[in-house]
């Protein structure tokens, strides 16, 4: 047991360090961060003391430590645009993000879990059939346009929702969240469905292809030659069978849920880091873009480490060092 | 037995030599045309995508205004309704106009066409990336394939968007921002294809493994001719099927994502419409009640999405060994 | 006392394909006895597996019960609708397959798995379940039950398995069970033990055993009586030493001759040339008159019903007594 979380936590660290190095490159060699701060009229001597100050002439792993010790401590460098620290933006937009990730994997989750059930125990019914139609067409509509249709809809039309912002939040020290007033919750629902609409439709997909594989296996057909229910059967046999690759792949879907998020948050004006990145590219922010790089990558680390280890608690082969098949 | 007695004939034996008539004949009898024939929805949606890409590639010659010169448009024409004749030219908007007067119909025709070309562009270009890589990790092996493969997965388990916008983000700073404009579209091509490679990469490495170890590789080898060269030719025909599934649905993918970059902003500029700006633009209408400017393109994104898409998943079906 | 368990006359399977419909069993009859072994012969594609599954009431779509009865104590069960069916399922019938690995579920205990059928069928609390899971361990030979109960199936080895499964099979004392090729996935010194261990719990139970092999030494050893089935049909039924050492029908004597034994010379073993047809293509008349050395006339037009002789029954032409003017040699045999 031990060996394997190693081995995750080792893998973790290593793409860590990838992504930062990515991060890092961009940082240092995209653009001209001397140019940045003195801006135009700097003579040339006023360039060198500063590239010496800033450690611009040290071998590259000095540079790259360098960087490293600094994210770690909080640093992230400043904004080539907003002339703020890039950690302060991180923090003051990271709730609106985290909130609409969240709220929006879970009900992805949910609906996709229970419509990919029902669409694999209901295999030849109407609705079923229905429902695999149109989650066809969700993966062809961009989540853009779902979130601009949402829009016209309750906004526009029947006036029911907000059209863009997250309403009144509340504080609790430097976080924010608009779950406690009634103008944040109803903020909060266009934005959900747009941003896990996709997510969704990927996960109903796989649950339901996932489960008809279950049920087609040899202990199934045994447990049915046993006279066990169809209910034992489907919900104590099969579901749980399904879970162990749905899992992987869900939990890693979930994880990009943040990186998703750029599009929902620029459609509906959300002040998240979604949004913060496109404005960075926009104008060519490389720190922001560098940092917001970096959180990605510890998110979908993180994420990645928590999923292997669920599949280790879901899963008895692992625990026992077999080698393990499909499910 | 008496043909043996006949000198032999001087041309060449006919079997070698196929007609184009038994080339049709033999496709014609092949298990995907007949899976096509038999599946109305292939059918529909092929014609529905060839229908838009013949009617795009030819909008110059189609469309009844050349909706991106300023002088083909009236301003008094802005805002006409579907189907109203406009109140300064007295043309006919069947889509409606914009506030410039421009004519929707015209526009969809050159923003499908562009939408097209970068779509089609960007999945050639990771096609290219990505077999590439492919056969190089499968044939090499070793670190060079632990390396590729590696960041194959990784680049797979973050959104597409983010990695094209990374990579636009990046062009962007080293180009001058006079020529924005001007690079926009090779920019975004690159941007979007290089987002996409990774599955194509897996596809033609796990096949190139099962080739290498093949006896004709070990026997090019050792007659000095590079292994590399016959093991490309051998298996690019056995990989292109499942690399055609990954590549119609990646079209789709390429679509929806150039249309989602440049309603963000960072994609094509205004002054080459795509579906995607078009989109942009009629968003700014929407709430004011001009919803025409949005609605028309963006269905056309939708069906055409849709239409690939479907397409896309029939080739799979139709070519999965497990099914047949 | 001597009504059979399990009486199967005339079954017919048909699967519905969009081409043809077509027939994987065609007018199979059998009885089997309390504690009775039956051995069901033939090879890959004969109908064996699909009969037992018939019985079991598994047969799924495309596939159907198309006519014939099973009758099992008296009760006809190939008729009844899906929930009684499921009573009786594990209960009165059960049935064990081939690869113990994939019949157990990974991700269970094995007394999970067990508690869990025993309190499908027989009203206990999950106490008197477990204790009766860990007698059942005992009957089939897993020594120290009531650790291992609370294993997982791939901590246990392929013959361990395999007893686990014939555990979960008797959870709920049958009167009939199928036990479809129970010996094929296991190493040659493990399948005797398996093989012995069923005739023996079906005797001391008595149950109704129905061994569905391709394997003839198995048979040999184990069956009471044997069918040989051929392309959905049965050539012939009779007791084992019978059909083993005399068998009457040219396919069955192919089959007996391709055993090898010890104490045969070392000669080349029988072949019988050609293959089974497909369920497309089944000819007309009797199914074997392709491959059949000792073919007439008669066998190409119609098709051979089963006849009693010397105490079984054959479905040959030979042993039919109006081909006896043609030859009345071999009818005399």
């Amino acid at each position: 047991m031990l060996a394997y979380l190693l081995r995750s936590l080792t893998q973790a660290t290593l793409v860590m360090l990838a992504v930062a190095f990515i991060a890092f490159s961009m940082f240092r060699y995209v653009g001209d961060p001397v140019a940045s701060i003195v801006g135009q009229d700097a003579t040339l001597k006023d360039r060198e003391e500063l590239t010496e100050s800033l450690g611009l002439n040290d071998p590259f792993p000095l540079q790259f430590a360098r960087f490293l010790g600094n994210a770690v401590q909080g640093d992230l460098g400043i904004s080539y645009r907003q002339g703020r620290p890039v950690a302060d933006l991180l923090v003051e937009r990271l709730p609106a993000t985290i909130e609409l990730a969240m709220l929006s994997a879970i009900f992805a989750l949910v609906f996709g879990l229970g419509l990919g059930i029902y669409a694999a125990l209901n295999r030849k019914g109407v609705v079923a059939n229905l429902v695999m139609s149109l989650s066809l067409i969700g993966v062809s509509l961009p989540t853009f346009l779902i979130g601009v249709g949402l829009i016209f809809l309750f906004a526009v039309t029947l006036r029911w929702l907000p059209s863009f912002g997250r309403g009144d939040v509340v504080s609790f020290g430097w976080w924010t969240t608009g779950l406690l007033t009634e103008s944040g919750r109803k903020s909060l629902i266009m934005p959900v469905l747009t941003l896990g609409f996709y997510q969704l439709t990927l996960i109903m997909r796989l649950v339901r292809a996932e489960m008809l594989e279950v049920m087609r296996t040899e202990y199934i057909k045994f447990a049915r030659a046993r006279g066990l229910s169809s209910r034992a059967i489907n919900f104590r046999h099969a579901l749980r069978n399904t879970m162990v690759p749905v899992i992987t792949i869900t939990g890693l879907q979930l994880g990009s849920v943040i990186a998703f998020a750029i599009v929902t948050e620029t459609v509906f004006n959300w002040p998240g880091l979604g949004a913060l990145f496109v404005k960075a590219v926009e104008v060519v922010d490389i720190p922001v873009m560098a940092a917001y790089l970096m959180f990605v990558g510890l998110v979908f680390v993180v994420v990645n480490l928590v999923v292997d280890t669920l599949y280790f608690l879901v899963d008895p082969r692992l625990r026992s060092g077999a080698v393990v098949p499909a499910r | 037995m008496s043909d043996l007695a006949k000198p032999a004939p001087v041309e060449a034996p006919a079997k070698l030599k196929i007609t184009f008539k038994e080339r049709v004949a033999l496709w014609r009898d092949s298990d995907l045309w007949l899976s096509f024939k038999s599946s109305p929805v292939a059918i529909v949606s092929a014609t529905v995508t060839l229908l838009i890409v013949i009617l795009a590639l030819m909008a110059n010659v189609l469309a009844p205004q050349n909706a991106f010169d300023p002088v083909a448009l009236n301003l008094l024409d802005g805002f006409s309704h579907p189907m109203e004749r406009g109140a300064g030219s007295g043309m006919l908007f069947i889509m409606g106009s914009d506030e410039q007067g421009r004519d929707l119909f015209s526009a969809l025709f050159y923003g499908t066409r562009l939408s097209l070309v970068v779509g089609l562009a960007s999945v050639v270009f990771s096609m290219v990336v990505g077999i590439g890589l492919g056969l190089m990790a499968g044939y090499l092996g070793g670190r060079i394939e632990m390396l590729i493969m590696r960041v194959a997965d990784i680049q797979l388990s973050f959104p597409a968007i983010l990695i094209a916008l990374l990579i636009f983000g990046v062009a962007r700073s080293l180009i001058p921002p006079q020529q924005y404009e001007t690079t926009a579209v090779i920019v975004i091509i690159v941007a979007i294809g290089l987002s996409n490679w990774a599955q194509y990469a897996r596809t033609v490495r796990a096949s190139t493994m099962v080739e290498r170890n093949k006896e004709y590789v070990q026997a090019a080898r050792l007659m000095g001719v590079s292994g590399f060269g016959i093991m490309a030719r051998h298996v690019l025909p056995n990989v292109m099927g499942p690399v055609l599934v990954i590549a119609t649905i990646n079209l789709a993918l390429a679509i929806i994502e150039e249309a989602t970059l440049s309603f963000l902003g960072v994609g094509l500029p205004i002054t080459q419409p795509s579906l995607g700006t078009l989109i942009r633009s009629g968003q700014k209408f929407l709430l004011s009640g001009e919803w025409w400017i949005l609605f028309f393109p963006a269905m056309m994104l939708v069906i055409l999405a849709l239409a690939i898409n479907l397409l896309g998943d029939w080739l799979r079906d139709a070519l999965n060994p497990k099914l047949r | 006392m001597n009504e059979p368990v399990i009486s199967v006359r005339n079954l017919q399977v048909e699967f519905v394909t969009r081409r043809a419909t077509l027939r994987a069993i065609d007018g199979v009859s059998f009885d089997i006895a309390r504690g009775e072994v039956l051995g069901v012969v033939g090879e890959s594609g004969a109908g064996k597996s699909v009969t037992g599954a018939a019985i079991i009431g598994l047969i799924e779509p495309p596939g159907r019960i198309s006519g014939g009865e099973i009758v099992l104590n008296g009760r006809r069960i190939d008729n009844l609708p899906p929930d009684e069916m499921r009573k009786i399922r594990g209960r009165k019938v059960a049935m064990i397959f081939q690869d113990p690995l994939t019949s157990l579920n990974p991700l269970f205990r094995v007394g999970e798995q067990l508690i869990e059928t025993i309190r499908t069928h027989l009203p206990m609390n999950e106490r008197q379940a477990r204790n009766r899971a860990i007698e059942l361990l005992t009957e089939v030979g897993i020594p120290a039950p009531e650790k291992r109960i609370d294993g997982y199936p791939h901590e246990f080895s392929g013959g361990m398995r395999q007893r686990v499964v014939i555990a979960l099979a008797l959870c709920a004392e049958p009167d009939f069970i199928v036990a479809d090729e129970p010996t094929t996935a296991l190493d040659v010194s493990v399948q005797a033990q398996i093989i012995s261990l069923i005739k023996k719990l079906g005797r001391e139970r008595g149950m109704a055993v129905m061994l569905v092999t391709h394997d003839m030494g198995v048979i040999a050893e184990t069956a009471d009586r044997v069918a040989v089935m051929y392309a959905g049909r049965i050539a012939e039924i009779g007791p084992v030493r019978d059909v083993v050492q005399r068998p009457l029908h040219p396919y069955a004597k192919g089959l007996m001759g391709a055993i090898p034994t010890l104490e045969a010379s070392a000669s080349r073993l029988v072949q019988i040339p050609g293959s089974m047809p497909r369920l497309s293509s089944i000819p007309t008349g009797c199914a074997f008159n392709p491959r059949c050395s000792e073919v007439f006339a008669r066998c190409h037009v119609d098709r051979p019903a089963p006849l009693p002789v010397n105490g079984r029954r054959v479905a040959c032409h030979l042993y039919d007594q109006t081909s006896a003017e043609i030859f009345s040699a071999e009818a005399s045999r």
